[in-house]
């Protein structure tokens, strides 16, 4: 593999990772904690209906997942395309 | 010791801590000054990024804004926090990996043009202006309501402080003040919220009380809540109320994408050492914000159940079931005293009635059935909900005066990264970048200290004679923020076709656009009496809120950038090979 070769399959790698956590990021919260919040609420979690507690408190979890997520994929990703840093 | 004493030295202890990191962390260069010579440990960096993000609306406004809207108070939960995804994702590695000091810096470079850096330093301007404003009032609730003392001794002390910190220390010194900022805020926020739920449901952790059912009774707290709400005529705290579901969408949105795009916030990841630290401290960086956004609905919901259940302790309707007005609590008294919270008793009965007026069908019901001639509670400002919880968990005293350390640390940590944003536009952006270039180092620090001496006597003059439009202009920000930097910034990075021509479109329409529509309804400059239309939702396009629009002028702004990006010339090549050295850690060798 040539170093351009390397670089734009590395980018690509990049962008189907943002893509997946993206989707995730945007159902969950704009999916789960808003648009489908009210059926959602028929359901509950411990003493929360669902959908009220995927606005208040799973959609923060969820994201603080996500970056970690992304920072644990990006650092392989470096490494496998040998871009990583000292 | 009274709580006036008690205050005074806890707050006074803090003041001292933050002078003593001054001493210790002065900056000796331009980049100690900048980026705090790029040597912060990421998972400190994140603390430091807390602070610097949750401000004195986070820390005293938020949780009684939710208390008061239920569930769409989410959006600001979810818009405020949410935003962080895109930071990490699209914008903070890549900004670290071009490595230079400023956010206009960037823009000016890849899009190789003082225009742009100069449209860019702008936006950042008004942004931060507008926003330290907010900061400064912080201070001032903090001094005022809480100690009752006087506020402009209690701003001028908070001046003083930032000054002796940012001035010498400049990013050095703001980043090891946030981290100990961080713990302060972290600590005010939790311990009553902590006792509070303990008191309520039994459980240490607000987040597990706030889904847990009521200590002795078999009901949930939130259904408990919601119906104590319906009683009185109001909506369920768990329902859609508040602002349509479209215009929940759109602020979360614009809240999301104006937080990403605000450059106080992006400038900390330019303080760590290597890309990888700028993604796992953007991690550690909500993990820290999480603590408190996941408490404060706690905490907003288990006040407003407090508060409604001092008021109407029996059963509604049952002439005994409400408060008599010589048995009212003592915190009630107290907030009296400042204002936030005065009652009429419109009935003469001796006793205060809380419910929805609003609600006509319940508010004539209850006039014919139980005497109610009108909620009698004129003002209740939504601030109290977190300055009385002390108090109406019975805290002891040390605990008020936490919280009034807690509220003054998270105003000045996000007042003095706002002001190092400011001051680093003007001595690196438009003195070093454009007005003159040949600038000695020593002359760049020393000019960065004077524009941030400048801007902390600015922004204090501004607490001290707040404009009459401040709530208002923070919203701007955000807007702002969404529409016309995001955009840019994002585009610079994935878009390697990008050119100068497309940017600074797409930054004037973006930036133009919200600014009108924002004018329209509010005011031209928010003079009142200037709007066009009335602020309701039958006249907004389309019934989008004023607040929410920085999502249309950041599509807008795309779409023009790149509408104008196809009929002019592609950027020259050295710009592209900055584009791809952005998009890699390391230049590799395979």
């Amino acid at each position: 593999m040539t170093l351009e070769e390397s670089r734009a399959a590395y980018w690509k790698a990049n962008l189907r990772l943002l893509a997946v956590l993206l989707t995730i990021w945007f159902v969950v919260s704009f999916g789960l904690g808003i648009l489908l919040a009210q059926p959602l609420n028929t359901f509950s979690i411990g003493g929360y209906p669902l959908g009220f507690w995927f606005a208040q408190q799973g959609s923060i979890y969820t994201f603080i997942v996500l970056i970690f997520f992304y920072a644990w994929r990006m650092n392989a990703l470096d490494r496998k395309f040998d871009v990583h840093e000292e | 010791m009274d709580l006036q004493t008690l205050s005074f030295l806890v707050v006074g202890a803090t003041f001292v801590l933050y002078i003593g990191i001054a001493i210790w962390a002065r900056a000796g260069s331009t980049s100690e000054f900048y980026v705090a010579g790029k040597g912060v440990n990421p998972i400190l960096n994140g603390m430091a990024t807390a602070a610097d993000w949750m401000s004195a609306a986070s820390f005293i406004s938020m949780a009684g804004l939710i208390a008061f809207l239920g569930f769409t108070g989410g959006a600001y939960l979810m818009g405020w926090t949410g935003g962080y995804v895109l930071m990490a994702l699209l914008l903070a590695p890549y900004l670290r990996k071009f490595g230079k000091f400023t956010v206009p810096e960037f823009i000016g470079d890849r899009f190789y043009s003082k225009t742009a850096r100069i449209v860019a330093v702008i936006s950042l301007l008004v942004i931060s202006i507008t926003y330290v404003i907010g900061q400064m009032r912080g201070v001032g609730i903090a001094f005022s309501n809480i100690l009752e003392m006087d506020l402009a001794i209690g701003l001028l002390s908070g001046m003083v402080v930032v000054f002796i910190y940012a001035v010498f220390g400049g990013m050095k010194g703001i980043t090891y003040t946030q981290i100990a900022q961080y713990v302060i805020m972290i600590f005010a926020y939790t311990v009553p919220a902590v006792f509070i739920s303990l008191t309520l449901t039994g459980h240490a952790f607000p987040q597990i009380g706030l889904g847990s059912t009521l200590i002795g009774e078999d009901t949930q707290l939130l259904q408990a809540l919601d119906q104590t709400l319906m009683d009185l005529g109001f909506a369920a705290y768990t329902s859609i109320t508040g602002m349509s579901l479209l215009n929940m969408f759109l602020l979360t949105l614009a809240l999301m994408i104006g937080t990403a795009g605000l450059p106080h916030v992006i400038i900390r990841f330019f303080t760590v050492p290597r890309v990888r630290d700028a993604r796992k401290s953007a991690g550690f960086a909500l993990l820290f914000i999480g603590i408190l956004y996941t408490t404060a609905p706690a905490v907003g919901a288990m006040a407003m159940y407090n508060f409604i259940n001092t008021v109407q302790p029996g059963p509604v309707g049952d002439p005994q079931g409400n408060v008599l007005i010589e048995e009212r609590p003592d915190w009630m008294l107290r907030w009296e005293r400042t204002g936030l919270l005065a009652f009429e008793d419109k009935n003469e009965d001796g006793r205060l009635q809380y419910y929805n007026d609003q609600n006509e069908e319940f508010a004539e019901m209850a006039r014919e059935e139980w005497g109610w001639e009108g909620n009698e509670f004129t003002t209740i400002d939504r601030d109290i909900m977190v300055l009385a919880n002390p108090q109406i968990a019975n805290l002891p005293n040390w605990v008020i005066a936490l919280v009034a350390a807690g509220g003054i640390a998270a105003a000045l940590s996000t007042a003095a990264g706002l002001l190092l944003a400011i001051s680093s536009s003007i001595s690196h952006d438009l003195m070093k970048g454009v007005i003159t270039p040949g600038i000695s180092e020593r002359a760049e620090l020393l000019s960065g200290r004077i524009a941030m001496a400048a801007a902390i006597l600015l922004a204090g003059y501004l607490g001290l004679n707040p404009p009459g439009f401040a709530a208002e202009v923070v919203a701007l920000a955000f807007g702002l923020a969404a529409a016309s930097l995001f955009p840019v910034l994002m585009m610079g990075i994935f878009l390697k076709k990008m050119n100068r021509e497309g940017a600074i479109a797409g930054m004037l329409v973006g930036l133009g656009s919200t600014l009108l529509y924002i004018f329209l309804f509010k005011g031209w400059f928010f003079l009142p009496g200037t709007n066009m239309f009335p602020d309701t939702a039958e006249y907004w396009l389309l019934g989008i809120n004023p607040t929410g629009f920085g999502v249309v002028g950041a599509i807008l702004n795309f779409i023009v950038a790149f509408l104008v990006m196809k009929i002019t010339k592609e950027p020259p090549e050295h710009i592209q090979h900055l584009v791809e050295d952005v998009r890699v850690p390391r230049v590799g060798t395979s």
